[in-house]
């Protein structure tokens, strides 16, 4: 009897240490039996451009779901539901094998991104299909499809190198961004998970919700970008392989960027069909590459410039000093030819611009050296890593002796001379000549960038003080820029093409028509006609440009693929991109062109 | 004085008396504690089917009134008759125990149950009954000079091992150690010398060793986990860290009735049977599981009163034993659901949801109860005989 009582006494003792004792120890791992915590995905940023006009947007994606514990029959309901909306082999073999997965309870995706009909018509049969429920998730939209597909970039699912920490991530059906804005304002599109804390039971199954904080939306990010000017932009480079780009020349700010042909990104959402992947492979011109980042190019002619204002720099030329062009120009056994067979005679700095005389820059290149040339190039924007918020960007090369001798080579003198005229090694992209452009027309380091405000809070660079003068002299910054001007504006210049209607507003710019192939000395001696041969050996066709003349605003650089000249392909399309920019003029007001401020007001309501 | 003892000894040792004074002599204290107990099972039983009398508590009440009469009833029968009845009483729990090992019922993946005229029984729960009936029967007759002969302490040690044995191959190794438990105690009670004891244990170490290595691997894996539950939290372990969590959850004063989130989560398996005490410790709390404890050692001390009381060997060894019984069902059950000892198959008596337990539990204390109502009857036993 006694040992009885011990033995009570001794369970008791254990009972005070389980409950009392260790209880606090038990009551958490309680907590954690049967409280769940899940995230709840809070709405990821917009994507407006400078006038706020939605450039990416969430809009409510319409699930079909099923939850088999609710059905008898599940082969029943869905064979119901695909004379509605056809389900193909595939998804029924998932759907099937999800449900044998898992518990009866837990709703199973049928089917995603329904139309709003789909939907209608699902809800009215609803009876018909037992089971099947309709739910509502976010899909990001984007109204300009692929008008802006390489800027914004896209989402999709986040992979394993996307796995940055944030839990967020594991959520189903979270998007991250996978290229352009959207990757590179990931940060502050994504905002932060809300957390709700639900009681669950031990089979999983969601007993109530104990508590919901919500979580923070993402950041709206505004572009510095004018959806109006890159739609008129792609609409004049039509159906090119060619990108253009508009900058402020001011501040740097991307006002438009276009590269045809694009592709729509909200497949990447959904997911991009086998057949679309090998199209795009398979297409010559690239559509999923931003050229104006990502692609690169010899500059031709619109380098010239750079080895000007290199030139000048290091005393090797004064803007006077003349230099005699008989069409050709020999180093060594070597001739190098002008553009024009006949030559341009005795030219001094302003007539070599503006005749665009290579033999003149031949000497020039010359007397400059490569390495005070490649200097002055990575000084203007080319060659080098720009600021501009895209997550990818091709650096492009401009060749010093450096760069030759560490791959093996001794620096020729030859290799200087087709620098002069932006041949040879020299590769840039069509944003670094829109930069090197701008940073000419206005003597500031600009850098180029997209964003504007995030949140609606206006980052630092939109102001021309915020960029640092270039440290060069004006006037011979005035010299190159006179030149540019005559290449549009004077009489003999190289792109009269490109002179725009109203003569109060006069564009400086520069043509350049870059070889992408060699042309032996036969097929120039038997009257070589560039446009004549196959696409994709035509040269490519590009120019520079900027206006005001007198009053730099906007910068544009053009490239087009192929397009055989740079004066007649790339001018005219340059033109009426500029004339567009300065109509819109989106650096010059606030609200945009043909609404009123009260309409701006109503048009920032959110929808 | 000598007339005064005679007057005592016919008032005392009555030996029939008429069905009201039985009844009057019925500890209707006990009574009321087995009531109480219920009343705890029917709450925990209450909160266990989500705050409603459906499906356990009800039913569980039922049961308990039905075998609250039979209980009654069984108390009035006179303890010698009940006596004549113990080896015939073993022979059947012991026929049952060999039908059950055969054509019993399969639950649980062992054999326990058998069919009973719409009732389902657990022989070994009768078994426990008439173990001690049948040991109190044989130890009743026997001077001391008997006991300390060991081959008079050889038939009684067959009667325990073989349904021990049968029990065992059922498998439901919980009651048969309590068998086991039982027949020992009533050894002892009956004054088997420790030594002897000592003697039968020793090898014991060695057997069990024998013994684990032809156990079922559901049974070892209990041992094994017992051992140390975390190594299978899923597995085999979950029931013991499920318990010990929901116990722990309950703290000093509970989560409160209807609000134990362990229990209502279903996190906490066989909470109507096995682990209600667990739900009782996880809505009351420490406070709630000791009342409860001390509820349950009050009727375990009210029977060893009895046992105390009785004037005859016959009823001090049946209450004795039936007293041991019923703490080995409660310290088996409260040390498993603590984690204490592996998990068995042994409910809390009278609290748990299950029919065949509340009858032959109640069964076992109307007899209980029948050797209080007649502990002074004549009841001649033969220890100075010989």
């Amino acid at each position: 009897m006694g040992a009885q009582v011990a033995a009570l006494g001794v369970l008791g003792t254990r009972l005070y240490q389980v409950q009392v004792a260790e209880g606090a120890r038990y009551a958490t791992l309680a907590r954690d039996n049967s409280v769940s915590v899940r995230m709840v995905a809070p709405p990821r940023g917009r994507i407006l451009d400078r006038f706020g006009v939605v450039l990416a947007n969430n809009k409510q994606n319409w699930r079909a779901l099923l939850v088999a514990e609710q059905t008898t029959d599940v082969g029943r309901t869905l064979d119901n539901f695909s004379q509605l909306v056809p389900l193909d082999d595939r998804d029924r073999a998932r759907i099937e094998r999800d449900v044998k997965r898992h518990r009866r309870f837990i709703p199973i995706l049928v089917r995603d991104f329904l139309s709003w009909d789909d939907m209608a018509r699902i809800e009215v049969n609803a009876p018909d299909m037992p089971g099947i429920l309709i739910d509502v998730g976010a899909t990001r939209v984007y109204p300009f499809e692929d008008k802006l597909a390489h800027v914004i970039g896209y989402v999709a699912p986040p992979s394993e190198k996307d796995v940055d920490g944030d839990p967020m991530l594991s959520l189903p059906g979270i998007r991250v961004g996978k290229a352009g804005i959207e990757k590179s304002r990931e940060t502050e599109l994504r905002g932060r998970a809300g957390v709700m804390q639900l009681e669950v039971n031990a089979y999983g199954r969601v007993i109530r919700e104990l508590e919901r904080q919500e979580g923070i939306p993402g950041d709206d990010v505004g572009l510095a970008l004018d959806a109006g000017l890159q739609q008129a932009v792609l609409d004049r480079i039509g159906n090119e392989s060619a990108s253009a780009v508009v900058l402020d020349c001011r501040n740097g700010e991307v006002l438009a960027m276009a590269s045809n042909p694009s592709f729509d990104p909200s497949l990447f959402n959904t997911g991009v069909p086998q057949a679309q992947w090998k199209a795009w492979a398979s297409d010559p011109r690239a559509p999923l590459i931003n050229k104006a980042t990502d692609g690169v190019y010899a500059p031709g002619s619109t380098f010239k410039m750079a080895v000007a204002l290199a030139a000048l720099q290091s005393h090797a030329i004064t803007p006077e000093e003349r230099f005699f062009c008989p069409g050709y120009f020999d180093l060594g056994n070597a001739r190098f030819h002008c553009w024009r067979k006949g030559g341009h005679g005795s030219l001094n700095l302003h007539g070599g611009i503006k005749n665009s005389c290579d033999v003149f820059f031949y000497q020039v290149a010359l007397k400059a050296g490569i390495d005070p040339i490649a200097a002055m190039a990575h000084r203007l924007g080319m060659g080098t890593a720009l600021e501009i918020d895209l997550p990818n960007q091709r650096i492009g090369l401009i060749p010093t002796r450096e760069w030759r001798r560490s791959r093996g080579h001794p620096w020729n003198l030859g290799d200087t001379v087709v620098s002069g005229i932006g041949q040879g090694y020299i590769q840039v992209t069509p944003l670094q000549l829109a930069v090197y452009v701008a940073r000419v027309a206005t003597g500031r380091a600009i850098e180029p960038h997209l964003t504007r405000t995030i949140a609606g809070e206006m980052v630092s660079g939109a102001h021309a003080e915020d960029w640092p003068r270039l440290d060069l002299p004006d006037k011979y910054l005035a010299a190159v820029r006179y030149g540019m001007w005559a290449v549009v504006n004077d009489r003999g210049g190289t792109a009269p093409e490109a002179r725009l209607p109203d003569p109060h507003v006069q564009m400086a710019g520069k043509t350049g028509s870059a070889q992408v192939r060699r042309v032996s000395r036969e097929q120039r001696e038997h009257g070589f006609d560039s446009s004549k041969l196959p696409w994709k050996y035509r040269p490519n066709a590009l120019f520079v440009a900027y206006a005001p003349y007198d009053a730099p605003r906007y910068a544009v650089s053009v490239v087009i693929e192929h397009g055989n000249a740079g004066a007649t392909a790339a001018a005219p399309v340059a033109r009426d991109i500029m004339m567009k920019a300065l109509t819109r003029d989106p650096a010059g007001r606030t609200t945009a062109p043909g609404t009123t401020p009260a309409d701006q007001v109503a048009q920032e309501q959110p929808t | 004085m000598r007339e005064t003892g005679v007057i005592d000894r016919r008032l005392w040792r009555e030996t029939s008396f008429d069905l009201t004074a039985k009844l009057f002599r019925i500890n209707w204290l006990y009574v009321l504690l087995l009531c109480a107990l219920a009343g705890v099972g029917y709450v925990a039983l209450y909160s266990v089917g989500g705050g409603s009398a459906a499906p356990y508590a009800a039913r569980h009440a039922m049961r308990f009134a039905a075998a609250l009469v039979l209980m009654v009833g069984i108390a009035l029968i006179d303890i010698r008759f009940i006596a004549r009845l113990a080896w015939p009483a073993y022979a059947l729990a012991l026929a049952l125990l060999v039908v059950v090992a055969h054509a019993g019922h399969v639950g649980k993946g062992a054999q326990r149950w058998i069919e009973f005229g719409g009732l389902e029984l657990q022989p070994s729960e009768l078994m426990k009954i008439a173990l001690v009936l049948a040991l109190a029967s044989w130890f009743h007759r026997a001077s001391w000079e008997r006991i300390g002969n060991p081959l008079f302490l050889v038939p009684p040690l067959l009667a325990v091992a073989a349904p021990t044995a049968l029990i065992v191959k059922e498998p439901n190794l919980g009651t048969a150690v309590i068998v086991a438990a039982i027949g020992g105690a009533m050894f002892f009670a009956a004054g088997v010398r420790w030594w002897k004891f000592v003697l039968v244990l020793a090898p014991i170490p060695l057997v069990a060793q024998l013994l684990y290595n032809h156990l079922h691997d559901y049974q070892k894996a209990r041992i094994d986990t017992f051992l140390n539950p975390e190594s299978d939290p899923l597995g085999a372990g979950y029931n013991i860290i499920q318990s010990k969590i929901a116990l722990g959850s309950g703290g000093m004063w509970g989560q409160g009735f209807l609000h134990g989130t362990q229990g209502h989560l279903d996190f906490l398996p066989e909470k109507q049977t096995d682990f209600i005490f667990t739900m009782i410790g996880e809505e009351f709390g420490f406070v709630g599981a000791l009342a409860v404890m001390g509820l349950l050692c009050l009727i375990i001390l009210a029977g060893m009163a009895t046992a105390l009381r009785c004037r005859h060997q016959f009823g001090r060894l049946v209450a004795f034993g039936l007293s041991v019984n019923f703490f080995m069902y409660v310290f088996v059950n409260i040390a498993m659901v603590m984690g204490v000892i592996p998990v068995g198959g042994v409910p809390l008596p009278l609290v748990s949801h299950g029919g065949s337990a509340v009858i032959t539990v109640m069964i076992g204390f109307g007899v209980l109860m029948s050797v209080h109502v007649h502990r002074d009857v004549e009841f001649p036993d033969r220890r100075d005989e010989i």
